[in-house]
């Protein structure tokens, strides 16, 4: 798609009131384009005195937006997010899986809702403050990993289509972070020094467990070894996920103890010495949802590299598509902690060609009933 | 170009109040002084507050200069309920009252006073006998507004103060949206306090006034200086009240009545699906539904377009929260929560701009329609 001269293009911009959209921003108001920066407020949580826990980053999104010199509004996806990503959140801890909500949220709030909203303000872009790259040109649109490699975030937006692509710039993938904060800082933002956000959006710096709670009841249970000695008492498998190490207070000697997996049915977190334990490792997966981001043609069969955390080093492996958008990755070598729930996401060189959900997890062909 | 028809959120200045503004800024003396700089404010204060009563049918003694409405408001709520205490805790407003209203009578709430929310129908307007019904002999205040703020229906406060006439409860009204567009008159009303601000009809911001009958019950907010007849501590802000008089005084000649239907035509002829919200309203406001829009959207393109306007409140994290006033006319989860919109006029408004306004209006909810 060949680009219309920036200042005849409106960009609309997601601005979190942190310091990579508000360098975002200042990036695209420099290349001429014009620039609308928009909070998004997904979730309610007012306190008692009526301050919503969002009013600090939205303050700060006027302070940015009125240095840069660009509009600024705030829309609401409250109910989209509630109903689209953390009903999906719940569910997929309800179903022994540990789910990536901020894959969601790109999906379905961020490259779905709020690109839809941007359209109706005749937006031709919509921006974030992303580390990954999309290269825009007559083949369509292709997604690459920030040049940050501790900070790409294409593992989180593995699934947008090539219909959402098409309308997105991430202005600060070119960049290292510590660019991005020189820029903030030689620009005076109001941001430059704020700190990064950490965890779940919706839950924020508060305690995990405590959050989760409110909303599923936890059913404490046992912990026990693959051989079945139990070890001690978990306080609910929802808060635990494979390959964890801390939180599970078993002593004595030798390696320290690890999550292997759960027993749903029985209610039992499966536990076992030693990091590199046998039971955390697999050679193949079966991922739903698969989805490409490229324009390009993908084959039934092809090998690429593949990450199933983020931030995690690429494996290579090679992907068979299936019926129903699903896909059987098998690993070169087997890698551990693969947990169902979170996303697969392939990669083609520096081409992030999209990914799926893991559903299923196997060693050696043997489907493994018990992780999760 | 920009079009402003957002009066019922602040009005610019009256050129005249800047005018008289400024040579007021030259009279620096505190009116509490005993010396010719500080007779000579004091003068210019007492002048003011004459042309203020007068404006409302009270006596200047009757008039307490505040910081603005919600002082006002804020005034009269706290200064009744905790002189009247001892007489009993109960509180009857309406769901609909301005925040500064509903958030002082939520506070009250919290210390252990009563309160009745009275609901509207779905013109926005309270019905007079369930005020009848509300009245409990332990009611000490009755504050009901005497227009709305978000969609201008006007409340039969003259009703209400015959009902009231007979008990022994405090009237007080707030007249902020209502002030300079109707005629108002203490007495006709029986009101006992009367809320006012000078920054929605051409005047300074950081000025109101409330009207207090005379002897009638009271405790100040603030306490220090003997200001104000004891009644509101703190030395006068003396160039915004004498703007504040010019304000109220100043002759504006605008054909609010045109503008509604001019707009209406205008979408009418371009085949608009919009609804009004409430009847028999202010004719400075004008609140629209336009079917199948998102409140978001629309203001941000209105806002684009050069066009300001506005719907409801803004929470502080920037997002429009459903307005309460829809919410108690027309119930939770309604779709005029989701796409209604404020037009306020004022003394500048002019039919051109009525009209460039509604097109461009037109043209934006047929494209986000169709989208």
């Amino acid at each position: 798609m060949a680009m219309k001269d920036p200042s005849q293009t409106r960009v609309v911009i997601g601005m979190s009131g942190g310091v990579d959209s508000s360098v975002a921003a200042l990036l695209l108001k420099q290349q001429g384009y014009e620039v609308i920066g928009i909070f998004m407020k997904n979730w309610d949580d007012t306190d008692e005195s009526g301050v919503c826990t969002a009013t600090e980053d939205y303050e700060d999104v006027i302070k940015v937006c009125n240095q840069i010199g660009i509009p600024y509004y705030a829309v609401n996806f409250e109910k989209q997010y509630w109903d689209k990503v953390f009903t999906y959140f719940l569910e997929e801890y309800k179903a022994g899986r540990t789910p990536n909500p901020d894959v969601m949220c790109n999906k379905e709030i961020k490259f779905k809702a709020f690109l839809a909203h941007a359209k109706s303000l005749g937006a031709d872009y919509v921006a974030t403050g992303h580390y990954a790259r999309v290269r825009h040109d007559e083949t369509g649109s292709t997604m690459l990993r920030g040049v940050d490699n501790n900070k790409d975030q294409t593992y989180f937006l593995n699934q947008l289509s090539q219909a959402q692509l098409e309308h997105v710039l991430f202005p600060i993938g070119e960049m290292e972070k510590k660019e991005v904060r020189k820029i903030a800082e030689a620009a005076g933002l109001a941001t430059a020094k704020k700190k990064d956000s950490t965890g779940i959006c919706f839950i924020g710096e508060r305690n995990f467990k405590e959050f989760l709670s409110n909303y599923l009841p936890a059913q404490p249970g046992n912990m026990e070894t693959m051989e079945g000695e139990i070890k001690g008492q978990h306080d609910g498998l929802m808060y635990y996920t494979l390959g964890q190490r801390h939180g599970l207070g078993i002593g004595g000697d030798g390696e320290p103890w690890f999550v292997l997996g759960k027993d749903l049915e029985r209610n039992v977190l499966l536990v076992g010495q030693g990091f590199h334990h046998d039971a955390v490792y697999s050679t193949s997966l079966i991922a739903t949802q698969m989805n490409f981001t490229t324009p390009k043609q993908i084959p039934q069969q092809f090998a690429c590299t593949a990450k199933f955390r983020y931030r995690q080093e690429d494996s290579p492996v090679t992907v068979k598509l299936l019926e129903n958008n699903r896909a059987e990755i098998t690993f070169e070598a087997p890698v551990r902690a693969i947990t169902p729930g979170q996303a697969v996401v392939l990669y083609d060189g520096e081409v992030c060609l999209g990914g799926g959900t893991i559903d299923e997890v196997f060693k050696n062909g043997e489907k493994l009933t018990y992780v999760g | 170009m920009t079009i402003y028809l957002d009066y019922a959120a602040t009005s610019p200045m009256h050129p005249e109040v800047i005018a008289q503004m400024v040579e007021a800024m030259t009279i620096y003396g505190n009116p509490s002084s005993v010396h010719q700089i500080g007779r000579q404010a004091r003068k210019a204060v007492d002048e003011a507050r004459v042309s203020i009563a007068k404006s409302i049918g009270a006596k200047d003694t009757e008039i307490i200069f505040t910081s603005g409405g919600t002082e006002a408001d804020n005034t009269a709520i706290f200064g009744v309920a905790y002189a009247q205490q001892h007489k009993g805790k109960h509180i009857i407003t309406t769901q609909i009252e301005h925040h500064a209203v509903l958030h002082a009578c939520e506070k009250l709430e919290k210390e252990g006073f009563d309160i009745t929310y009275l609901p509207v129908d779905s013109t926005g307007r309270v019905c007079v006998t369930d005020v009848q019904k509300a009245l409990r002999e332990d009611t000490i205040l009755v504050t009901i507004m005497l227009a709305n703020n978000e969609v201008g229906t006007i409340q039969p406060i003259a009703e209400i103060g015959q009902l009231l006439a007979t008990h022994s409860a405090i009237f007080h009204t707030d007249a902020v949206q209502a002030y300079g567009v109707l005629p108002i008159d203490v007495e006709a009303l029986g009101v006992d306090y009367l809320s006012v601000s000078a920054h929605k009809i051409g005047g300074p911001k950081g000025i109101g006034f409330l009207y207090q009958r005379s002897k009638a019950p009271f405790k100040p907010l603030l306490h220090g200086g003997q200001q104000e007849r004891m009644r509101r501590a703190s030395t006068e802000n003396v160039p915004a009240i004498i703007a504040f008089a010019t304000a109220v005084t100043v002759k504006k000649t605008v054909q609010y009545e045109t503008f509604k239907k001019r707009m209406e035509e205008i979408w009418q002829n371009n085949g608009i699906m919009y609804r009004v919200n409430g009847v028999q309203t202010l004719p400075q406001i004008f609140n629209v539904s336009f079917v199948g829009t998102d409140v978001e959207a629309m203001l941000v393109n209105l806002d684009m377009a050069g066009i300001c306007v506005s719907s409801g409140s803004a929470c502080t994290a920037g997002a429009i929260d459903p307005s309460h006033v829809l919410v108690a006319m027309y119930g939770e989860g309604a779709p005029e929560l989701r796409n209604a919109i404020r037009f306020s006029f004022g003394f500048a408004t002019t039919i051109e701009e009525i009209e460039q306004t509604a097109t461009t209006v037109a043209q934006i909810v047929s494209r986000l329609v169709n989208l």
